[in-house]
């Protein structure tokens, strides 16, 4: 098959700038754990309320430096109590659905979740800076879809 | 000319076409205000309902309407008349995938389906939802498998021979349109039918998701294959030029069987039930429709230059100012390849694994699909309609439609320039998209990201606004050339299907052997998906049952 040569020039380039690109979003995902929100663990979505962690939401201390926090979402709020984190450590949200499909984001930062009836969505994430963040859903969930919406106080130590 | 029955089939897919392209884009205008908070809607019509309403008919079936409008008269155009079965079938799938459209479109202003385009379960909409939705998706077929039927016959007919470059490029998307289809198929038919009606109570979310998107992502390359159509083979001859090259054309087109559909992970990257491994593994090659998306950037570029040369361009970029910018049938397609620039170097970051938590369900997509299949796409298929429909009615496309559609070419660049930027911008601040109007209690987050330069709600409305002005242009032409011009008498005045030459004598016969191209497609589907998709069902959760959120 006949190819121009600028053409053979153009596609090298081409290809060649993908697998660099490829290979940093790799490096960056698999040896610094730079990974999007996911996880593998399920739950009955009928069974929500009294299967940890969630038959006890909110904020839990797991050591020194690492909280978990367990939230539920359903249409149209999150059941979290008074969501309070230290700045700096390590904060591991662990969100479920207990009706359809939502999304956990947390504004003005990277964790961006979306929330799947039956499975428990996690996602690990340090904030580094203190103030009030406004967490919202982001995945169509009905007519109250735009007023689904908390806050996170993140506060210094 | 082609015959009169195809010239009639293609104009009911096209009349069908613009009857949705302007209900939704009204659905559009309304939108606009709505989330600047400009409008309130009456009781019995809710913002979602029209949101489901403008995504459906526009990205559904305004572009598959169109598609088959299209490739009916180019398939009639370059394999000859379509015999009498073909044609028999051709309405059958025309009037199955109308009675889809209806059925689903009914659901929606009835307020039983009010679950967007995506219909995410368990959003329950009312059972004869799906069933048009599974109509509409079975009327394609039919209509596809007709084409296909035509293609056989000529085959037959003309032993050993590659077939024309436009058929080749019909058969190709058809090909990758039918694989796409077994997976929304799969889930319609036997997780939401039977849930919707009540037969069964429970259904697996993350399953139906994950077959939707192996559906999702495809369908998006059944929307750009036939606007790369009239790139490769309709550009050209607007230029006066060959086809720049057959096997290269070629090559791209069967590049996008393989590696447009094992991706759709690539729109499940932030939820659970899907490791990592195969998330990035999809991720990889996602990125592997860079290689045909480069030939095709090259190929038409390489168009321009030789047809602005031979129109006396010199120097670098001389040929540049050589092209013909007074002709809509090819400034209409310039401009929709420019914006597809940017459309596809945002398509990258989208899906570029960790990145895509940034811009995930955010406004940010909703202006990039603007820009893709909103413009490139929907751009490049007014291009066509200039010409498409004179030539199928054997109207004038007078003077002043000629002026009229040059308007409203650049009222929609620049709508679309003000919308989408505002969008991508606000969407980069952290906006959610498919919101009705929301201050979040007037959170200081939230009002700060309608407080800038571009990213307020007055530009979106301002490029929604004009975008409904030319939409509104778009289909006076369309009337006019439909029903009302002037019929063309003198040879002049004629309108002619422009489709280019393409040398073939170079060109590898194995690029037109379909059992290799579907054989490997196969193979990647079952790398892609096969270990990631049955762990999700050997390790289900309990089912969901459905809920009515609105």
């Amino acid at each position: 098959m006949h190819l121009h040569k600028y053409e053979k020039i153009w596609l090298v380039f081409g290809i060649v700038s993908l697998i660099v690109f490829l290979s940093v979003v790799g490096v960056s995902a698999f040896s610094q754990g730079h990974t999007p929100a996911g996880g593998m663990d399920t739950i009955d979505p009928k069974k929500v309320n009294e299967t940890a962690p969630f038959d006890n939401p909110g904020v839990t201390q797991l050591d020194d430096d690492t909280y978990q926090v367990a939230i539920v979402a359903l249409a149209f709020g999150y059941t979290a109590p008074d969501l309070k984190v230290p700045v700096g450590k390590e904060i591991v949200f662990k969100v479920t659905s207990t009706d359809v499909v939502h999304s956990f984001t947390i504004d003005n930062t990277k964790v961006n979740m979306m929330v799947v009836p039956g499975r428990i969505t996690t996602k690990s994430y340090t904030f580094e800076k203190p103030g009030t963040y406004l967490i919202l859903c982001n995945e169509y969930c009905g007519t109250g879809h735009h007023m689904m919406y908390t806050e996170i106080e993140v506060y210094e130590e | 000319m082609i015959a009169v029955q195809d010239r009639k089939l293609a104009l009911w897919n096209i009349g069908v076409a613009y009857v949705a392209f302007l209900i939704g884009t009204l659905g559009g205008l309304l939108q606009v205000f709505i989330r600047n908070d400009a409008l309130q809607l009456p009781a019995w019509l809710d913002y979602y309902q029209i949101l489901t309403a403008h995504g459906v008919l526009l990205a559904l079936i305004f572009t598959t309407f169109f598609i088959f409008g299209f490739f009916i008269t180019g398939m009639s155009k370059s394999l000859g008349s379509f015999g009498p079965k073909v044609r028999l079938f051709s309405w059958v799938g025309f009037w199955v995938t109308l009675l889809g459209t209806v059925m689903a479109t009914a659901m929606i202003i009835a307020g039983e389906a009010s679950v967007l385009y995506t219909f995410y379960a368990p959003l329950k909409a009312s059972g004869f939802y799906y069933v048009g939705l599974a109509l509409f998706i079975i009327g394609t077929w039919i209509s596809s498998f007709a084409l296909v039927g035509h293609y056989r016959v000529w085959r037959k007919n003309n032993k050993g021979q590659l077939s024309p470059l436009f058929a080749f490029m019909t058969i190709t998307t058809i090909i990758m349109w039918i694989i796409a289809c077994l997976g929304v198929v799969a889930t319609v038919v036997f997780q939401y039918i039977p849930w919707a009606f009540g037969w069964t109570d429970t259904i697996d979310v993350e399953l139906s998701r994950t077959l939707f998107w192996f559906f999702g992502h495809p369908l998006v390359y059944f929307w750009l294959l036939p606007a790369y159509m009239a790139w490769y083979v309709i550009v050209p001859k607007i230029l006066g030029v060959k086809v720049f090259s057959d096997s290269l054309a070629r090559l791209s087109f069967v590049l996008f069987i393989l590696f447009s559909i094992p991706v759709g992970f690539h729109h499940q990257l932030t939820e659970p039930g899907i490791s990592n491994f195969w998330k990035f593994l999809q991720v990889v090659l996602t990125f592997m429709v860079i290689v045909p998306s480069l030939m095709t950037a090259f190929s038409m570029f390489a168009t321009f230059e030789i047809a602005g040369r031979k129109n006396g361009g010199k120097g670098l970029f001389g040929w540049f100012t050589k092209l013909p910018w007074k002709d809509i049938r090819f400034t209409s397609i310039f401009i929709a390849m420019a914006f597809f620039i940017p459309g596809g170097a945002g398509g990258i970051i989208n899906a570029s694994f960790q990145l895509n938590e940034v811009v995930h369900n955010t406004l940010w997509i909703v202006g990039h699909f603007h820009i893709t299949v909103g413009t490139p796409v929907a751009m490049t298929f007014m291009g066509l309609t200039f010409w498409l429909i004179p030539y199928l009615t054997g109207r004038k496309f007078t003077k002043s439609m000629k002026v009229l559609g040059l308007v409203q070419i650049i009222t929609w660049s620049i709508g679309m320039v003000l919308m989408s930027t505002a969008q991508h911008l606000l969407g980069l601040l952290g906006a959610p998209r498919r919101t009705a109007y929301s201050g979040y209690n007037d959170h200081p987050s939230a009002m700060d990201w309608f407080d800038g330069l571009l990213t307020n709600h007055v530009t979106m409305a301002i490029g929604g606004s004009i975008l409904f002005v030319s939409a509104m242009i778009l289909i006076y032409i369309v009337v006019m050339t439909m029903f009302l011009s002037p019929k063309a008498v003198e040879p002049k005045d004629m309108v002619d299907f422009p489709m280019a030459e393409s040398d073939m004598s170079r060109t590898p016969k194995w690029l037109e052997n379909w059992w290799i191209w579907i054989g490997l497609a196969v193979l990647l589907i079952l790398i892609a998906y096969a270990i990631p998709l049955s762990h999700m069902i050997q390790h289900a959760p309990p089912g969901s049952e459905g809920f009515k959120t609105w």
